[in-house]
């Protein structure tokens, strides 16, 4: 899969980090466990593959692209696929029981959405931190 | 512990605990589903417009009456006679549409998250600093540090910009149509920074990761900044994105080249003296 890679090496297989324990490099075997971020964060987005959420996303925010969410990839966190909600500074575990597309870039487009449905809910924690230390 | 047994770092006794499942962790599921926008985000209409004129306001009573006039809808909001006032347009957490007619000063727009504003003078220092997300166009020139620590979203200069643009930058995309000065993606981590002309020193310099496309020539590279190959997927998305702000190219992208990390630096502290010595 073209632009799969992680920390510089090539990753052929979609599911790698699903399947292995992610101790790849020679640091993550010095230290017994992966080095996070499990994905290449420079994976430009595929647009043949938005999604019709998506697409009613960027009409109602009035975009032409997906503008923030270009760098908003499917992660992989503790053998699991995830999102990481730079809002809340952690992972957002995708469902298990959701099946996953054979590839990086739709996986991402499935990331953005779900990403998305959670920021927007208004049970997001930054809803409470808003209420606590809004400036204005 | 589990896992761990087998580590150099634990048969030395240096640590006993994982340093995984230290970060939040929260499960999506369907009920925590929202719409478009924050919770807390105001109920504007793009229909709806207003102006301000600046000439007699201090910075944060323009700032002020551009939250209460999204209090109230407005979705549209003009921004006459800035005079190059410092501060202005910050902190929006809202999609928006703002036309800054005149220049911004220092540290203008910074801290957004959705708008799009449109700027038809210069703007100095930090400008767009932290942007999340949104769109922040500049039509002539802009000052140093351009774009530091942002996010996400697109922040677009039409002429050329300082030194240190995207120092520090996390995400996002900064187009620039003219040329770029020294240190430009100075210990950049993530998102990718396009520039049409030329850029000066040291560009690149320390990054850890993300892209830095450039069109014209390049003074010298910094330390561990490498060259890269443009691939088709470069090159389209290159062309889409210049096109949307009218910044292609006549002779189209194939001339860009591409600068990336090249990841040295990631493992620094492991290097031996002489190893470091070969990096820098």
């Amino acid at each position: 899969m073209p632009g799969s890679g992680y920390k510089g090496a090539q990753i052929d297989d979609v599911d790698h980090f699903l399947k292995g324990g992610g101790i790849d490099t020679e640091r993550e075997q010095d230290i017994g466990q992966h080095i996070g971020y499990r994905y290449d964060v420079n994976l430009l987005p595929d647009y043949d593959r938005l999604t019709p959420f998506l697409k009613d996303y960027l009409e109602f925010m009035g975009w032409d692209d997906l503008n923030w969410l270009e760098d908003v990839h499917m992660g992989y966190d503790d053998g699991q696929a995830a999102v990481f909600d730079r809002n809340i500074n952690g992972w957002v575990a995708i469902p298990e029981e959701m099946e996953l597309p054979d590839n990086q870039q739709d996986r991402d487009m499935i990331a953005r959405e779900m990403l998305i449905k959670f920021q927007m809910s208004p049970d997001h924690p930054l809803v409470d931190l808003y209420k606590a230390y809004r400036k204005f | 512990m589990a896992g761990m047994s087998e580590s150099t770092s634990t048969q030395m006794g240096m640590h006993t605990e994982p340093l995984t499942g230290r970060d939040i962790k929260t499960k999506f599921t369907l009920e925590n589903e929202g719409g478009f926008a924050y919770h807390f985000a105001r109920d504007v209409d793009f229909n709806r417009r207003a102006e301000i004129d600046c000439a007699e306001l201090e910075p944060t009573e323009i700032n002020r009456q551009i939250r209460d006039l999204m209090d109230s809808g407005h979705g549209s909001i003009v921004i006459r006679n800035p005079g190059a006032k410092h501060s202005l347009v910050v902190g929006i957490l809202n999609r928006m549409n703002i036309i800054v007619e005149g220049s911004l000063g220092y540290f203008g727009c910074g801290l957004l998250d959705g708008p799009t504003v449109r700027i038809s003078g210069r703007v100095g220092w930090s400008f767009g600093e932290n942007m999340m997300a949104g769109v922040c166009v500049v039509e002539e020139n802009a000052g140093s540090t351009f774009g530091a620590a942002l996010r996400g979203g697109d922040l677009v200069c039409k002429g050329s910009v300082g030194s240190r643009t995207g120092i520090d930058q996390k995400g996002g995309t900064i187009l620039i149509g003219g040329d770029t000065g020294a240190f430009s993606g100075f210990m950049m981590q993530r998102g990718r920074i396009v520039v049409c002309g030329n850029a000066g020193k040291n560009l690149g310099d320390s990054m850890y990761d993300g892209t830095i496309y450039v069109g014209g020539d390049i003074r010298d590279l910094g330390v561990d900044a490498v060259q890269a190959e443009l691939t088709d997927l470069d090159r389209a998305w290159l062309t889409r994105k210049l096109n949307m702000y009218e910044l292609l190219p006549t002779q189209g992208v194939g001339h860009f080249t591409k600068i990336v990390a090249g990841k040295q630096l990631w493992s620094y502290d492991n290097l031996e003296p002489t190893e470091k010595k070969l990096v820098l």
